[in-house]
């Protein structure tokens, strides 16, 4: 009953939310909600954990009145990424300060959103997982092109043409397997007990990899990925980048893994080569990049190639880490825009050269900056270390010199990203940073549950891990 | 039956106090007159009656595509008092014109007999011949007119003659007896049978606007007045694919190999012509006939893909598709009224003034896009599933593809609405009872998107 819980609960809020009755407590409401559903996720993991089989299923045989069977499931897979969603919506909710613009529909459609993405990682079931994959989408379009900065239409309509072209390939993909299934079924279930020649599987996992690699994004199917995160207020940016792109990672666990798994053993020197090619790319454009959220933009590009590697290095140690990096990532890249975001109010500029000298002025806000740049180089304590250096092992396991290529990147990532905070936080300070506040209380709030999940996944992740061992087994 | 003898009836009733020239109770006798005509033909679920010789057959398939086609109806008058603002006389020519029609529509889903199909399309044309040139002194009404006139009248005859072929070859007009003769003599089948159902084929899809026999529908379209352009492209559109739908399962339903490559052709070409067309129109009531004949591409591929559940299939689609485009010609109305311009910058910032109007029409655009969790996707996955379970890959792929050529076009006057500057100085006008059939209709598209078994499973 809890996974319905899950569900119910942000897709009510924002339905309350959506009919403007709440005014101005809009955004407490909504912040109430979503801590809520945080605590809901909490004690699903609770159950979670003392349940025997260390699985929460729910199933519904409602093929009369819905015509598709509702069969929603967590594993310790599922589990990871709805933890991770019920935390950064909180945070993505509270970090919205621009009150007068921004009305109840903005809150409404991050909660449909987040209960969308609860939906992609706890169905089984392969309609209701595109339903929800596809419900996903709405919010963050409308988002982006309704509060979004210059040029939003375009943009906005840019990355919805690729988003659906990549879902519906999917679909295709979906409806071919159902006929292979007998009897006729949906669920994930029957779909992982086809047992495809080679020659079918190469059709399935190009249309399935053509969805996941524009969501993730990877090479080369970023090219909407810059400009979105660019054009799309804080919050959408952290939405995109921070969950929805997981969607993409959680589908080639969920779908290319299990049905096509000898086209992944393979084909690993076609695709492997040219993500690999994705992530030094997005590296060296970063290290160009005057302006400081399309920065982050191309990082996240070379981090999340880096995961997709691990899930597709074929050995068992890549995927645990690259399903740990997953959360991981996710809770960097929220706390990186969280830090622009701050920057931004404050500077009222995002470019690079113009800022400086920031942490004589700020020192706090210098402190929690720095964590979270090193969190993001990979620092050995941080959460990002643990989850790269298993990618790496399995890597080097499956392919020594892709391993060591690899590993390269992270010397990449230390140069963009000490640079960019040697340009920003030290320094003279200039016309932008003169003066410069220190976070209040609540700002530092908002930083809190990002920092520590960088240090406890750094300092013990075995907990994590021992989850995971099974479920990807 | 019952619902043809009222409908009938209350048209009469309507001409009747338009000739006393009495205005104020035309709209209330539809209001209740079409319900009623509806529960009286309840009165025949899961009875299978034959009416004459089996001319007419009430049957679930009949009654509910009759459902969908006099609600749809009375959705058109609803917004008619709106549209005719303007007017003064009481126009129940225009009223009862649009009922005749009905009539015709009703006769059409459920004929038992070739020659009841033949004055069902001929009712339901005629009717709409005139309402397409209604507006009198409009000359783009009238080309509209003529322009429909001339061409169906065309297709009538190529049905005519396939008819004629069709009795010819196997002695009978009865669907049944037709049927007979074709199971008996599946092995050589004459040629005159094959030819006749293929002009048949060829009338039906002129009528429902498949390609390549769909040039007439953006300039009728375009040209009719809108409301009667929305009663033309629903109960039109609707009556006509349920009729070609009756005639191909009742009777040809064994002989898939004479007319499936055929229809598959028509299928294909019409889901593309309508998108790739849809795609560079600047007019919307012009995307929205080209949007209407890229679905009946859809509507043909349940009939391909034919067999009994088949037609629960096509009643979700028809119903998706009918409410989706009712709302979106109800908003789009009240946008000409207040900007005088059928172009998508006319949407520009309605969310701002309107936002209801522009909930509902993003709500109506999403759903004939086909995205989730919308009564649009229901049907469009039901369709493919059923299809698909017939192997018919490369059909669905192509459908699948049209799809997502319509999400650009669809999405368009959404971004207009939410993401423009409003150009229109104030407020739509629209009295709070237009606003809750609206509201209503975007409800349904949200309900039956999450609840589409409860149709599939109907009939």
């Amino acid at each position: 009953m809890i996974i319905v819980l899950l569900l119910v609960l942000p897709l009510l809020a924002s339905l309350l939310l959506f009919t403007g009755k709440l005014g101005k407590h809009s955004r407490d409401f909504a912040l109430i909600a979503s801590l809520v559903e945080f605590a809901v996720a909490l004690v699903a993991g609770y159950a979670f954990t003392f349940a025997d089989n260390k699985i929460l299923n729910l199933s519904l045989n409602l093929k009369q009145l819905l015509d598709i069977d509702i069969i929603i499931y967590i594993d310790s897979i599922s589990l990871i990424m709805v933890m991770l969603t019920s935390l950064l919506i909180p945070i993505i909710i509270a970090s919205n300060n621009n009150r007068e613009v921004r009305n109840h529909n903005f809150y409404a459609l991050i909660l449909l959103m987040q209960m969308a993405l609860i939906g992609v990682f706890t169905a089984s079931e392969m309609i209701l997982f595109y339903i929800f994959w596809e419900l996903a989408l709405m919010p963050v379009f409308l988002i982006t092109a309704i509060w979004g900065g210059e040029n939003r239409k375009k943009i906005s309509v840019k990355f919805l043409i690729y988003t659906v072209v990549g879902s519906f390939a999917m679909l295709i993909a979906i409806l071919y397997l159902y006929t292979l299934t007998t009897p006729h079924s949906f669920s994930f279930e029957s779909f992982y007990q086809l047992k495809l020649p080679y020659a079918v599987q190469v059709p399935v996992f190009l249309a399935f990899f053509l969805a996941f690699a524009i969501k993730i994004p990877l090479f080369p199917f970023h090219s909407w990925q810059a400009e979105t995160y660019n054009v799309s207020p804080v919050q959408g940016s952290m939405l995109l980048a921070g969950i929805m792109l997981k969607m993409g990672l959680y589908g080639i666990i969920r779908f290319i893994l299990p049905i096509c798994p000898d086209v992944v053993a393979g084909g690993s020197l076609i695709f492997l080569p040219l993500i690999l090619f994705g992530v030094i790319y997005g590296a060296i454009i970063a290290i160009r990049q005057p302006k400081l959220k399309k920065m982050i933009a191309f990082v996240s590009l070379s981090h999340v190639g880096i995961i997709a590697l691990g899930l597709l290095s074929n050995n068992h140690y890549g995927i645990e880490g690259a399903i740990l990096q997953m959360f991981s990532h996710g809770v960097n890249v929220v706390g990186f825009f969280l830090c622009y975001q701050m920057i931004v109010i404050r500077t009222g500029t995002d470019i690079i050269s113009d800022l400086g000298g920031i942490a004589s002025a700020a020192p706090r806000f210098a402190t929690i900056f720095l964590i979270i740049v090193l969190a993001n180089v990979a620092l050995p304590f941080t959460n990002s270390f643990v989850g790269e250096f298993l990618i790496l092992l399995g890597l080097f396991q499956s392919n020594v010199y892709i391993g060591v290529i690899a590993g390269l990147t992270i010397i990449l990532g230390a140069v963009y990203m000490l640079k960019m905070y040697q340009q920003v936080m030290y320094g003279p300070q200039t016309i932008a940073t003169q003066k410069f506040a220190d976070l209040t209380t609540g700002e530092i709030l908002l930083f809190v549950p990002i920092i520590i999940c960088i240090f406890w996944v750094g300092i013990s992740p075995s907990f994590v891990l021992q989850m995971l061992q099974s479920a990807v087994n | 039956m019952y619902a043809i003898i009222t409908i009938s009836i209350v048209a009469l009733i309507v001409l009747f106090f338009g000739a006393i020239q009495k205005k104020a109770p035309l709209l209330p006798i539809i209001y209740v007159g079409l319900p009623l005509a509806f529960l009286l033909h309840l009165l025949e679920w899961n009875k299978n009656i034959h009416y004459y010789n089996e001319m007419y057959i009430a049957d679930n398939f009949s009654i509910a595509f009759n459902g969908v086609l006099i609600f749809t109806t009375l959705l058109v008058f609803i917004f008619a008092p709106v549209y005719y603002k303007p007017v003064t006389r009481p126009l129940e020519d225009i009223y009862a014109l649009i009922l005749f029609a009905l009539v015709g529509g009703l006769i059409m889903t459920g004929f038992g007999n070739l020659l009841m199909l033949f004055v069902g399309i001929e009712t339901l044309s005629l009717s709409l011949y005139i309402l397409a040139g209604s507006k009198k002194f409009d000359p783009n009404s009238n080309e509209a007119a003529m322009k429909y006139f001339l061409t169906g009248s065309f297709a009538s005859g190529f049905l005519l003659f396939g008819i004629a072929l069709l009795y010819g070859a196997s002695g009978s007009m009865n669907l049944e007896e037709i049927k007979q003769y074709v199971i008996l003599h599946q092995a050589n089948m004459p040629g005159m049978l094959t030819i006749g159902l293929l002009l048949v084929a060829i009338g039906m899809a002129f009528k429902i606007g498949a390609a390549p026999f769909h040039f007439w529908a953006p300039d009728v379209y375009e040209g009719s007045p809108t409301l009667i352009t929305t009663f033309m492209a629903t109960v039109g559109k609707v009556a006509a694919i349920a009729a070609f739908f009756r005639l191909m399962q009742s009777s040809f339903g064994d002989v898939e190999s004479i007319w499936k490559v055929t229809l598959t052709i028509f299928a294909i070409a019409t889901i593309l012509i309508g998108n790739l067309s849809a795609f560079y129109q600047d007019n919307v009531k012009r995307m929205f006939a080209y949007s209407g004949i890229a679905h009946a591409g859809y509507m043909l591929i349940a009939i391909i893909a034919l067999k009994q559940e088949a037609s629960g299939v096509l009643l979700l689609y028809s119903i998706s598709y009918t409410i989706a485009t009712i709302t979106a010609f109800a908003v789009l109305i009240l946008v000409r009224e207040e900007t005088g311009t059928f172009s998508i910058k006319a949407f520009n910032g309605l969310s701002k003034h309107n936002p209801t109007e522009a909930f509902a029409m993003t709500i109506a655009m999403l759903s004939l896009a086909g995205i989730p969790p919308l009564v649009g996707f229901a049907a469009k996955y039901n369709l493919f599933v059923s299809a698909i379970e017939q192997g018919n890959l490369p059909l669905v792929i192509v459908a699948i593809i049209g799809s997502m050529i319509s999400v650009y076009y669809y999405i368009r006057p959404v971004i207009a609405m939410y993401a423009n500057e409003p150009s229109a100085t104030s407020a739509i006008d629209s009295s709070s009872n237009y606003k809750k059939q609206i509201i209503l209709a975007a409800f349904l598209m949200i309900v039956l998107g999450l609840i589409p078994g409860v149709i599939v499973n109907l009939i």
